[in-house]
């Protein structure tokens, strides 16, 4: 029994630390994960933890094709928390990414079906554009309800996600092929309609480049536009940017219409670039995994390409050991979510720190 | 304070010099090698995980047919019906197959996008409708007569209620079965009409009521299908979808039921009949071989209860009806040498009028236009102009509770 009612431990908010601080705490956090899920390995299954952690890295690097897949997904993940940015700066909380990629997934693919005799020059600049516009579509339907009603965005964007989902079930099912499957398929598989180009000979390189292209694009444009500066007053302070002169609300619908649009251009990417179908689960949660990515990265599109990076390293990772030990795959998830609890988690202890509450009483044995 | 730092330190470097300590290299790869061809290797992708009774059926005769054959293979468990099925596949040759078989209808797309893309490598695809006339010479489907074993567990079914019949548990013209579907698709529709026409075939006067739940896996929803036939005064109930949501309902009602894919002998010892189901692993014996040895195997390949593909599996002795056994066995004679025909369209109507002429769509090229006759020599000539049903009618007799 304490008699004393103080808690034992209190928590501090930190100063303003040492960029190699930070750093340095992530990577303990990340040596702690590698220690505690090798201990979970061995405890759960009997395989070597070492020779996991080595699957796990041959899932992304085993080869070049291992290799490319991790760069597209990286990019792709990329590409939709890129897209997000801008809105979280503004402290505009779109998790919305999903339904807007898949809108804009559902415009290419409208796209490459009813014009599939068109030839590719009339075709893709349509794509490209309507599925732009589609996303930026989703995306500022919810910010103009917030900018003239106040409605919460954070509710409002996540059901247009379920919106879309559903939208593309429907199409699913109307432009089914083969007959039966209530899928897609490929589409076009001989007149490669609407196929974007492969570059570099490689199919994943045009991907691969644009979000590269757009990485910097992002970084430039948060940092060094007036646009930029004026969503991060939005977001420190709605009253001082008023004060100031901003219109919050075409900042927000602005925002989320370039948020919406690159989304879009992701679905375009997915669309058009690889996978040349469309499902509902195409985007395949990255709309939500790019929050993860964004946050972590501290919205800077430099930061971001090692978050998202370190997530499909990962969840490829999990893959791998399913395939080479046997083990169902949702062992690899448990390693996932193990590790990135100690990266979260790692957060916390940057923020603030843990002080023993001085008592004046000793507490009891 | 410090002890507590202290002990906590002392376990994670504990654990971590396990973790270093722990057994070294072991073999690695799901498949074993015993003394196999040294370059052959086979891939597998499959749908979903071993919750699955369907893609459970299919790890069951990988295994089989691999440990028979000695070969080293490799699994991949959960790969959709997307683009991930052509990564998967490319990855399987990356690593060294030189076989590669996929379980599901939806990955066919993308198992010919990869066939297309490495030559030298056999891509085998169950279920699938296209390798006729893809005119890829290593890619090919595979499918079984599985309206054969359906048409049997319907003679189970029907012995079943000719002796709840002759118990006076109700007359002859109420004897009524239920079937669960997934989709109204001719896969579907070709199952539930043989297992029909074999229920008939011992018991005339059965009709038949059916509800789809337009999913392959869903336990609530097949449970509730069986409830709505249950109601519906079926007094028999069997299925083509994919959980045990509906037997569990029949166990509990005491509904005798016939079963597929897999046994539910052990769940619901009372009122499982019998199961039939595809085994696969006389086909994937076949292919491995045929790719081992260079040969050329058939673009389309058909499991019968002759081959082996399509087979009945345990028989609860104690829910079926006396002598089931020995018709079974008389039955299976019959449909082996061919004086017996599922589909024999003397036994079946369709809007009152028996069919002579029936246009198929077997060519499937996205047209959906019907081009082959299927109908000559009085029977509808299912599963021999490509692997994979093209039955598609609904019979008289028949009552779908959706329509």
């Amino acid at each position: 029994m304490h008699k004393n009612r103080e808690p034992l431990f209190h928590i501090v908010k930190r100063g303003d630390m040492p960029w190699y601080f930070s750093w340095g705490v992530r990577a303990v956090a990340i040596a702690l994960a590698l220690i505690c899920s090798a201990v979970i390995t061995m405890l759960v299954t009997s395989e070597n933890p070492i020779q996991i952690f080595a699957t796990i890295i041959d899932g992304s690097f085993g080869s070049e094709r291992k290799f490319m897949i991790l760069l597209q997904n990286t990019a792709m993940l990329l590409c939709i928390a890129l897209a997000l940015t801008p809105a979280f700066k503004m402290r505009f909380w779109n998790i919305g990414g999903e339904g807007q990629a898949l809108a804009g997934a559902l415009a290419s693919a409208a796209c490459m079906i009813l014009m599939k005799d068109q030839s590719n020059l009339l075709v893709i600049p349509c794509m490209v554009l309507t599925s732009i516009l589609a996303g930026a579509l989703w995306g500022a339907i919810p910010a103009f309800f917030k900018a003239k009603f106040g409605t919460n965005e954070t509710l409002f964007t996540l059901m247009m996600n379920y919106v879309a989902i559903q939208l593309v079930a429907y199409f699913s099912v109307v432009w089914e092929n083969p007959k039966g499957s209530g899928t897609i398929g490929v589409i076009n598989p001989m007149t490669k309609v609407g196929w974007l180009p492969e570059i570099l000979g490689n199919k994943y390189a045009l991907n691969i480049l644009i979000v590269a292209v757009l990485t910097v694009g992002m970084y430039i444009y948060l940092k060094y536009t007036k646009q930029g500066y004026e969503i991060s007053v939005v977001g420190e302070s709605e009253r001082t940017a008023r004060y100031i002169g901003i219109k919050v609300e075409k900042v927000v619908i602005r925002t989320m219409l370039i948020s919406g649009a690159i989304c879009g251009l992701a679905g375009l990417l997915l669309v058009g670039g690889t996978n040349h179908t469309l499902n509902s689960s195409i985007v395949d949660g990255r709309g939500f995994t790019a929050v993860m990515v964004s946050w972590l990265g501290k919205f800077n599109p430099i930061w971001m390409v090692l978050t998202s990076f370190l997530l499909v390293f990962l969840g490829r990772g999990a893959g791998e050991i399913a395939t080479d030990f046997g083990l169902n795959a949702s062992f690899g998830d448990i390693l996932t979510g193990v590790i990135l609890f100690f990266i979260i988690g790692s957060e916390f202890f940057i923020n603030y720190k843990i002080c023993r509450t001085k008592s004046a009483k000793k507490e009891e044995k | 304070m410090k002890k507590i730092i202290a002990l906590i330190l002392a376990l994670v470097m504990l654990c971590a010099l396990a973790a270093c300590g722990g057994e070294t290299a072991t073999g690695n790869n799901g498949g074993n090698n015993g003394g196999a061809k040294a370059d052959f290797k086979a891939g597998f992708i499959f749908l979903h995980d071993e919750n699955s009774t369907y893609d459970l059926n299919f790890m069951n005769a990988a295994k089989e047919a691999c440990e028979a054959l000695g070969v080293e293979y490799v699994t991949k468990v959960n790969i959709p019906e997307s683009e991930a099925c052509y990564d998967a596949a490319a990855e399987l040759v990356d690593e060294g197959c030189t076989y590669i078989f996929a379980d599901s209808f939806g990955h066919e797309p993308y198992m010919l996008q990869a066939a297309k893309e490495f030559p030298e490598v056999q891509f085998c695809h169950a279920t699938g409708t296209q390798a006729h006339t893809a005119g890829v010479a290593n890619y090919h489907n595979a499918f079984a007569n599985i309206f054969e074993g359906r048409f049997l567990g319907g003679v189970a079914a029907g012995m079943k209620l000719n002796e709840m019949i002759a118990a006076g548990k109700f007359t002859a013209e109420e004897a009524k079965v239920g079937y669960i579907g997934a989709f109204p698709y001719a896969e579907v529709v070709s199952g539930m009409t043989s297992f029909f026409l074999g229920v008939r075939y011992v018991c005339p006067t059965a009709t038949m009521d059916v509800t789809f739940t337009n999913s392959w896996y869903d336990p609530t929803l097949e449970q509730e299908g069986a409830i709505k036939l249950i109601n519906n005064d079926c007094k028999l109930i069997s299925l083509h979808a994919d959980s045990m949501g509906a037997p569990t309902e029949c166990q509990n009602k005491g509904i005798p039921f016939v079963f597929y894919n897999g046994s539910a002998k052990d769940a619901c010892p009372d009122t499982y009949i019998v199961a039939s189901y595809i085994n696969w692993a006389p086909y994937m014996e076949y292919s491995m071989k045929a790719a081992m040895n260079g040969e050329t195997i058939a673009a389309d390949w058909v499991g019968t209860l002759e081959n082996g593909g399509v087979a009945l599996k345990d028989l609860n002795e104690s829910v079926a009806a006396e002598g089931t056994a020995a018709k079974l066995e008389e039955v299976k004679k019959a449909l082996l040498d061919g004086t017996l025909k599922v589909f024999d369209t003397s036994t079946f109507t369709v809007e009152g009028k028996t069919l002579t002429t029936y246009l198929a769509d077997v060519d499937d090229m996205g047209d959906y236009k019907p081009e082959t006759e299927a109908i000559a020599d009085g029977y509808f000539h299912e599963s021999e102009y490509r692997s994979a049903p093209y039955f598609d009618l609904f019979i008289d007799g028949i009552t779908n509770l959706d329509a």
